[in-house]
C-alpha cells in the first residue's frame, strides 16, 4: 500500500517538471558501399538503419535503463546522447537546449573503462577535473578528485596505474571519474559488461548506495534484467535492430534503498521479470532466426 | 643433464655464446696462421693486447689529432646526439601533424617517400654545397636521415590512438592542444620512442660513414686513420667501441620504450 502511494506522489512531481532529457525522433542509418566499383564487384551493400524514431522524455533525477537484444543499438543511442556521433534526423534536448556535441554536462562510464594508462587512478580522476574546472584553484582540485576516490572506494589504491588495477577497480576509476566533473547527467554503456559476475553485483550495489547520495538523471545500457531491476526507476525496451526502436517503458516502483537480497520480496517484482524475459526472449530468438536465415 | 640445460635457458644460451666466440677466435687464429687471410690481418692475441691499450687509457692528448678513443667518442656522440635531435624536433611536430590530418599526410607524403630511401651518402656532398662546413654537413646528414623512422611512427602512433581516449577527451570539451599534450602524444609515445630507437641506431651507422669522408674528428675518422696508418689491431678496436656503443642506444631506448609504455603492449 505504502509502495503506490510513494509511486503516486512521485508521479505528481514529476509531472510537474519539465523532461531534463528528451530524444525527439532520433534515427541513425549508416549508409551503405554504393560506388560503381564495390557494385562490380558486388560489394555494394544496403544502408542500415540502426535505430528508427526513437522519442523518450526522462524526468531529472530518474535512473533509466534501456535494455535490449545485443546488436539493437543501445550504444548507439547512448553516444548520440552523448553527442559523440550524430544521429541521421532527430534531436536530443538537455534543459531545453539542443545538444549539438559532446559536453561535461554529461558524464560517460565506457565498457571498457577507457582509463588513460601514462595516468594514475587519481590522475584520471584530476585530468577530468582539470579539464572541465580550469579556473579552479590546484588544492581545492585535489581534494576534490580525493572526495570521488573515497566516494568509490578506492582510497589506498589512488596511486597505482590502471594495468595494475582489477577490472572493477578501472570501472570505479571511470564512474568516479564521469561524476567527479558533476555532470547533470550521467550516461553508462554497458559498464559492468566485462566484469565477472560477482564484482559485478558488488559495483552494482556501489552504484546503487553512490546513486542514493548524488541522485543524478542517469541513462544506464545494459542487457541485464536483474541490474535494471536493481537500480532503475524506468526500464525501456527496445526491439531488435536493424530500425530498432522502443517496444514499451516499464516503471519500476520498488522502494529505495533497493538491496539485491530483498528485491525478489517486493510486490510486482516477479512479474516485472517476466515481463522483461519475455521481452528479451522473444527479440533474441527473432535476432537469431534472422541470422540464420541469412546464412 | 638434458633437463638441466633446458631448465636453465640463460645458462644455457651463455654457455653457447662463450662456446661459439671461441670457435670464432679459433677460426681467426687459424686463418692468421694458415696465410688465409692476407698478411695485414694479425692475431686475436695482438688484437686483443690494443684494444685494451685503446680502452685502458682513453682520454690522453697528444696533439690536435692525436687524441684517446674517448675523445673521439665522445666527439661522435655529440655530433650524433646534436643531428638526430634536431631530427627528432622536426620528426615529432611533422609526424603529428600528419597523424592527425589525412590531407596533411598526402601533402607531404611524396617528400617522405622520396627523401627517406635516399643514401646518406648522397647526402653528404649536398651538405657540403648547402653549408661548406664539414661539421653542419655532418649534422645535416644525420639530421636528414635518422628523423624518418621517428616522423613515421609518430604519424602512425598518432593517427592510430584508442579511439575511447579521444571521446574521453571529447566529451570533458578538452582544448585541441591539451587533447594533443596530454593525450595524444602519451598515447604514441611508445610509438615515438620505437621510431627514435630505430632512429639513434641509422644516425649511428650514418655518423662513421660522415666523418670518413668529411674527416671531423670522431669515430669514423679514427678507423679510417688506422687503416691509413695499417694498424688493423686499433681498426678492429674501433670497431668494437662502435658496435658497442650502438648495443648500447638500443638497451637505453628499449628502457626508454618500457618506461612510457605502463603495462601496454605496443
Amino acid at each position: 500500500m505504502k509502495i503506490t502511494t510513494d509511486k503516486q506522489s512521485q508521479n505528481v512531481l514529476q509531472a510537474k517538471k519539465k523532461p531534463h532529457l528528451s530524444l525527439q525522433h532520433i534515427s541513425m542509418v549508416y549508409p551503405g558501399k554504393r560506388g560503381w566499383l564495390d557494385t562490380m564487384t558486388r560489394r555494394a551493400t544496403k544502408d542500415y538503419v540502426a535505430l528508427a524514431d526513437i522519442s523518450l522524455d526522462i524526468e531529472p533525477n530518474t535512473f533509466v535503463s534501456i535494455i535490449g537484444p545485443s546488436g539493437c543499438g543501445k550504444s548507439t543511442l547512448l553516444n548520440v546522447i552523448a553527442g559523440l556521433i550524430k544521429p541521421t534526423a532527430g534531436k536530443v534536448i538537455i534543459n531545453d537546449q539542443e545538444v549539438t556535441g559532446p559536453g561535461p554536462d554529461r558524464g560517460i562510464v565506457f565498457q571498457n573503462y577507457s582509463l588513460m594508462p601514462w595516468m594514475t587512478a587519481l590522475g584520471n580522476i584530476l585530468f577530468a577535473i582539470e579539464t572541465v574546472f580550469p579556473q579552479m584553484p590546484k588544492p581545492q582540485r585535489l581534494s576534490l578528485a580525493y572526495e570521488y576516490i573515497e566516494l568509490v572506494g578506492l582510497r589506498g589504491a589512488e596511486k597505482k596505474y590502471p594495468h595494475e588495477l582489477s577490472g572493477g577497480m578501472k570501472q570505479r576509476v571511470g564512474i568516479a571519474r564521469a561524476l567527479a566533473i558533476d555532470p547533470q547527467i550521467l550516461l553508462m554503456d554497458e559498464p559492468f559488461g566485462a566484469l565477472d559476475a560477482l564484482t559485478r553485483g558488488y559495483l552494482q550495489d556501489e552504484v546503487e548506495r553512490i546513486w542514493e547520495q548524488k541522485r543524478k538523471t542517469v541513462v544506464l545500457i545494459t542487457h541485464s534484467i536483474e541490474e535494471a531491476l536493481l537500480l532503475s526507476d524506468k526500464i525501456v525496451m527496445m526491439t531488435k535492430g536493424p530500425a530498432a526502436r522502443i517496444d514499451e517503458i516499464l516503471d519500476v516502483p520498488f522502494p529505495r534503498p533497493r538491496h539485491r537480497d530483498t528485491l525478489d520480496q517486493q510486490e510486482g517484482y516477479h512479474e516485472l521479470k517476466a515481463l522483461m524475459e519475455n521481452h528479451l526472449t522473444r527479440e533474441t530468438r527473432e535476432v537469431e532466426e534472422s541470422r540464420t536465415r541469412r546464412l | 643433464m638434458l633437463k638441466f640445460w633446458e631448465q636453465n635457458r640463460n645458462l644455457t644460451a651463455f654457455v653457447l655464446f662463450v662456446l661459439s666466440f671461441i670457435a670464432l677466435v679459433s677460426f681467426w687464429e687459424w686463418g692468421v696462421q694458415s696465410r688465409l687471410f692476407s698478411e695485414l690481418m694479425p692475431s686475436p692475441f695482438a688484437t686483443a693486447k690494443e684494444f685494451w691499450r685503446w680502452v685502458s687509457n682513453p682520454f690522453y692528448e697528444n696533439g690536435p689529432s692525436d687524441k684517446g678513443i674517448g675523445w673521439l667518442l665522445l666527439f661522435s656522440l655529440r655530433r650524433v646526439f646534436t643531428g638526430f635531435l634536431i631530427g627528432v624536433a622536426i620528426a615529432i611536430p611533422v609526424g603529428v601533424l600528419t597523424g592527425l590530418s589525412e590531407v596533411a599526410a598526402k601533402a607531404l607524403d611524396p617528400y617522405i617517400q622520396v627523401l627517406r630511401p635516399v643514401s646518406p651518402l648522397a647526402w653528404l656532398p649536398l651538405g657540403l654545397g648547402l653549408f661548406k662546413d664539414s661539421e653542419a654537413t655532418a649534422l645535416f646528414v644525420i639530421t636528414i636521415t635518422s628523423m624518418w623512422p621517428t616522423l613515421l611512427n609518430t604519424k602512425f602512433g598518432v593517427s592510430t590512438v584508442d579511439k575511447s581516449y579521444l571521446d574521453v577527451t571529447r566529451s570533458l570539451g578538452a582544448s585541441p592542444w591539451r587533447t594533443i599534450t596530454k593525450v595524444i602524444l602519451p598515447a604514441a609515445a611508445p610509438n615515438i620512442v620505437a621510431g627514435m630507437r630505430i632512429g639513434i641506431g641509422i644516425a649511428w651507422l650514418v655518423i662513421v660513414a660522415a666523418e670518413i669522408i668529411i674527416g671531423n674528428l670522431g669515430m669514423g675518422y679514427f678507423v679510417w686513420n688506422e687503416w691509413n696508418n695499417l694498424s688493423i689491431t686499433s681498426l678492429i678496436s674501433g670497431i668494437i667501441v662502435i658496435g658497442v656503443v650502438g648495443f648500447l642506444f638500443d638497451r637505453v631506448f628499449a628502457l626508454l620504450h618500457k618506461w612510457v609504455s605502463y603495462g601496454r603492449q605496443v
